[in-house]
């Protein structure tokens, strides 16, 4: 199948340049990007071996000897394209904040415990329908110096490959319903709310494991077209 | 019916200990910047630089990825059907240390094909994230040793007096190729950046 990435479908995506997020202006280009057709540079991108995920790489609460304080969830989607075709076999790694809202990262001062049980980043790859799942806690709010009395909503970083170097994707995960949406820059800097809204998981009854977890949905979609349009 | 894609948002601070543990963190790296293969035929060089933000100060807390095909100028991908002959994957990802340093180890790449059968001079593709940066920005990396790039139908859309920022300059330190590429996102000189 061959692919072609409109760039028109990046209108989604947030301007470089939005001040409210104060670390923007003064690392975004400003002088005119340079537009260009795709050439067999872009239209390509990576595969990756069988060994980049290893077995248990997808549920962040057994990476160590006892399990993660907080709300145990499972995470799970599809990686869909543009034709809402699946995207099978594409890597999709995750980073986040424990359910504290303290990272794992020693630049992180924020005075929340570390948890000894979890580090906090996972690694999974899509099944032949699209479909990947991951186990973890629920992260916890956590402040930041942008802005007086600024806490970023809960949420899990999300990193993806998909048919080419240009469909790499890098977003965040928000959970549905928090009260931090209207204050926080990084999310709204998505002007578009039906793309904004793109980013916010939705509960998940029907997967939700009794006496065990509950589950949030997330589906994913990454840029690329099939040349030959679908039929109806 | 098409789908709308989903939103791209920063990698944030606090990226490292997923995407670049490198040993400082307990988590495997997925990918290195070291993309050499045992296998594969052509050049050794390191690709070396700093990136920089719009007052000149290191950017220390960035994640580049690099895509280039193999000395042939073929791409290890489905979407380059052209046999391969080595295991040599073209991909590679690093963090920046404290003075906004990089490098990567590599082989040189080969011309690929471009638009209307115009050859490409050889090149590497970069995709460039930090805090910051709301979404990844692209440039390429030309090497000042090749004769190509005088018609390199990439270099010929970006203005004369800007394409010196996507060369990187040729040096040999301790008999290894080594190419200088400095990214500066801002200022008289930032880096081209395109709209891919």
């Amino acid at each position: 199948m061959t692919f072609f990435f409109p760039t028109q479908s990046l209108s989604a995506f947030p301007p470089r340049l939005s001040p409210g997020y104060k670390s923007t202006p003064k690392r975004c280009p400003t002088k005119p990007l340079i537009l260009m057709k795709h050439t067999l540079s872009e239209l390509t991108g990576p595969v990756y071996g069988q060994d980049a995920v290893q077995p248990g790489d997808e549920d962040l609460t057994r990476q160590h000897a006892g399990e993660p304080l907080g709300e145990r969830i499972i995470v799970h989607g599809r990686v869909l394209d543009e034709d809402g075709r699946p995207v099978p076999n594409a890597l999709v790694e995750i980073w986040q904040a424990n359910a504290c809202g303290r990272y794992i990262h020693v630049v992180d001062q924020h005075p929340a415990p570390l948890d000894p049980n979890f580090t906090g980043a996972g690694r999974s790859k899509t099944d032949e329908n699209g479909h990947y799942k991951f186990i973890t806690v629920k992260p916890g709010a956590y402040p930041w110096g942008n802005h007086p009395n600024a806490w970023r909503p809960a949420h899990i970083h999300f990193s993806m490959f998909g048919h080419s170097f240009v469909s790499r994707l890098v977003t965040q995960m928000y959970f549905p319903g928090d009260p931090l949406f209207q204050y926080d820059p990084i999310f709204n800097s998505v002007t578009d709310e039906n793309a904004r809204n793109r980013m916010v998981s939705s509960f998940d009854l029907e997967n939700t494991v009794p006496e065990w977890a509950l589950a949030y949905r997330f589906d994913i979609v990454l840029r690329g077209r099939n040349q030959t349009p679908m039929e109806s | 019916m098409t789908f709308g894609i989903t939103p791209s948002q920063t990698v944030g601070p606090y990226f490292a200990y997923g995407l670049t543990p490198n040993g400082k963190y307990d988590w495997k790296d997925t990918f290195g910047n070291n993309l050499v293969t045992a296998d594969a035929a052509g050049e050794r060089i390191r690709i070396e630089g700093r990136i920089f933000d719009g007052d000149g100060a290191p950017i220390t807390d960035s994640m580049l990825e690099i895509w280039q095909a193999d000395a042939q100028g073929r791409y290890a991908s489905p979407a380059d059907p052209r046999p391969r002959n080595s295991t040599f994957q073209g991909f590679g990802r690093t963090g920046t240390d404290a003075e906004g340093r990089f490098s990567f180890e590599t082989i040189k790449p080969g011309s690929v094909p471009g638009p209307d059968d115009t050859p490409q001079a050889p090149h590497i593709l970069v995709g460039v994230f930090a805090r910051g940066m709301l979404r990844q920005s692209y440039t390429r990396i030309y090497f000042d040793d090749e004769p190509g790039n005088a018609a390199d139908p990439i270099l010929a859309l970006v203005p004369a007096d800007r394409r010196g920022t996507l060369v990187a300059a040729k040096s040999v330190q301790n008999g290894h190729p080594v190419y200088t590429f400095d990214i500066r996102m801002q200022g008289d000189t930032e880096t081209v950046f395109f709209e891919i």
